[in-house]
């Protein structure tokens, strides 16, 4: 039995320990062991996950409905699919050893371990997903664990947040639907690989299929957060605790939008003018716009909430330029330069952005306040939080030799090489931006006199969380110089997916 | 038939959003959703529609030509079920948040509940 059988259990595994979890708690007992089992459900799936990097996996069809059969359940597990899985599994582990020490406030720490479990298995069955409804479902079961995470805290500003956010997001949903049900109407068929070859016959240009990914580019667009849809994300992500802010801003609005965005933009409609457009218009926003409310900021975590948006905007811009190349039949070196950037952003933001997440929640937790004006002199206090949270903020601020620093220049010299050059000094211009606004974290929470009796009197954060946060500076530190084993293994594979546009998924066609 | 009734899902769809963005009252943006939801199931129904079609349960001895040629596709009802219940779930949580959103703001006007800054 080789690795490969064992996919499905990146979804599966992760479900089924949900529920028992919920089982778990109404046996006596039960409710010590669930951490534990929460804790090694999510390190099985990161060896699982990066034990198939290199290994060879066709498409996987769930019940045996398989070759010559178009209805049964696929699931693709090639390079953006594995690259995607690493991702999130890194940091979902991170997160959740995290949470050991940091839920200890809570009531009901095993409700918080099953919908993290919850949100963390529908994730890895989203973009292992071959077919547009199961990713569909995917999409709906870690949004509906999001937002009963972001209410976690039942204060009132939380179910504030956690309300709009459900709104919206389940209104975004219901135009995912609706694209979804319009592909199917003109093809007949709901496999990615089926309807990419059904529409290169029929023509992706007509008015229904433009119609179908205006629905699609809206609904994953809110998903992921780009600007104009951006509303929800500034109250639901800090709202959160902060292992879950850390998954939110880290990998959710990753998977659910920008990956969701990047399949149905690339492999199924097919790489083509307008959808390029659309794409490099709401990251060019979002990458702007995002910057410019995270600078007048003065609530730690929400500062990093829109610079969530502003650094998914790079992302997304990326994207769209590659698609722009790719439409025309241009240059796939430039275009595969684009999506390289891209990727490898998307992984650093992963990474620093979580990072930044935990590090706040630690501040918070010990200072009590997420007020930076209220913070103060924390270097001194806290060494090795403070320590943490300065390699996250000089990677989001794009300093070398950290990992931002190398896909945001890969990124710049991508869309410079594309022919985008006023949109390449713009994402300069946003990183400075982004300096200015970190230099500001740095000068009122770690810098200074302590501001308040919180600061004056805070202690270092518990073991756990120190070792969580110590992980992902290493990963912050060694990200850029590691490029080229990280992009041989896990980016390459990752990009040719993408280049490789609609054709992609015509080799695992039932 | 035909046109008509997707224009008038579609009017359901939009009366929904306009419920969602206009209301200001919980309660009504909850009801908004749910015929946001009742729309695009009803799409996905109309979708495999066939006017006069038979229900698509293969009868014993019917040859399964026949079969395809007459039964409406049952692909969409499968996802509108499947549908249903993340409608159902969706809608039980926002129930729920809306009677906890009561508990600590006394009132369903979004107008009032709104302590977090833009």
């Amino acid at each position: 039995m080789s690795v490969s059988h064992l996919v499905p259990f990146l979804a599966v595994l992760p479900l089924g320990m949900a529920f028992l979890f919920v089982g778990l708690a109404h046996v006596r007992g039960g409710q010590r062991v669930v951490p534990g089992l929460a804790v090694l459900t999510v390190a099985a799936n990161l060896v699982l996950a990066t034990a198939l990097i290199g290994v060879e996996v066709g498409p996987i069809f769930v019940g045996g409905w398989g070759a010559g059969k178009t209805l049964g359940i696929q699931l693709n597990c090639d390079g953006l699919a594995k690259f995607m899985a690493v991702t999130i599994n890194l940091v979902a582990l991170v997160s959740i050893v995290f949470a050991l020490a940091y839920m200890r406030r809570f009531t009901k720490v095993w409700l918080f371990h099953a919908l993290f479990l919850l949100m963390t298995g529908a994730m890895n069955g989203l973009v292992l997903a071959g077919d547009l409804f199961n990713m569909f479902v995917f999409l709906e079961i870690a949004a509906i664990a999001s937002y009963a995470l972001v209410g976690f805290g039942c204060e009132a500003e939380e179910l504030e947040a956690a309300f709009k956010y459900l709104i919206l997001g389940t209104v975004g949903s219901a135009f995912v639907l609706v694209g979804i049900g319009i592909l199917y109407a003109m093809t007949g068929h709901l496999n990615m690989g089926m309807v990419a070859a059904t529409l290169a016959k029929v023509g992706t240009t007509g008015p229904a299929v433009l119609l179908a990914a205006a629905a699609l580019l809206g609904g994953l667009a809110l998903k992921a957060a780009m600007v104009p849809f951006h509303a929800w994300l500034p109250d639901a992500h800090p709202s959160a605790p902060a292992p879950i802010s850390a998954m939110l801003s880290g990998v959710l609005i990753k998977a659910s939008g920008v990956y969701a965005l990047a399949r149905v933009v690339f492999n199924v409609l097919g790489p083509n003018a307008p959808l390029a457009t659309v794409l490099m218009a709401l990251g060019a926003l979002s990458m702007v716009i995002g910057v410019f409310l995270a600078v007048g900021q003065w609530d730690f975590k929400r500062l990093l909430a829109y610079h969530s948006v502003s650094q998914m905007g790079y992302v997304v811009l990326a994207l769209g330029a590659a698609a722009d190349v790719l439409a025309v039949g241009g240059n796939r070196t430039v275009a595969g330069l684009c999506l390289f950037g891209g990727l490898f952003h998307l992984f650093n933001h992963a990474a620093f952005k979580s990072l930044l997440f935990l590090s706040s929640g630690a501040l918070e937790q010990q200072v009590g306040t997420r007020w930076l004006k209220e913070m103060g002199g924390l270097a001194r206090r806290m060494p090795v939080t403070s320590f943490c949270c300065r390699v996250g903020a000089l990677s989001i601020a794009g300093v070398p030799p950290f990992n931002g620093f190398f896909s945001k220049l890969i990124i710049i010299v991508g869309l410079a090489m594309a022919g985008h050059p006023v949109l390449a000094a713009l994402a300069a211009l946003v990183a400075l931006m982004t300096l200015v606004s970190f230099v500001k974290v740095q000068r009122y929470a770690l810098e200074g006199e302590p501001a308040g009796d919180g600061a004056a009197t805070a202690r270092e954060a518990p073991l756990l969380m120190g070792v969580a946060m110590a992980v992902l500076a290493v990963i912050c530190i060694g990200g850029g110089l590691a490029m080229v084993p990280l992009g041989a293994h896990l980016l390459d594979p990752a990009r040719e997916v993408l280049l490789d546009g609609a054709q992609a998924l015509k080799e695992v066609l039932p | 038939m035909g046109i008509t009734i997707y224009v008038l899902t579609f009017a359901l769809l939009l009366i929904g959003i306009y419920a969602v963005v206009a209301k200001k009252n919980v309660v009504k943006i909850i009801v908004g959703v749910l015929v946001i939801d009742y729309a695009v199931n009803l799409f996905l129904v109309l979708v495999g529609y066939r006017t006069g079609g038979g229900a698509p349960i293969l009868a014993e001895g019917q040859p399964v030509t026949e079969f395809a040629r007459t039964a409406v596709d049952p692909l969409p009802q499968a996802m509108v079920l499947t549908s249903i219940v993340i409608g159902l779930g969706i809608t039980a949580l926002m129930v729920a948040m809306a009677i906890r959103l009561w508990e600590n703001y006394r009132t369903f006007d979004m107008n009032e509940i709104r302590r977090l800054r833009g």
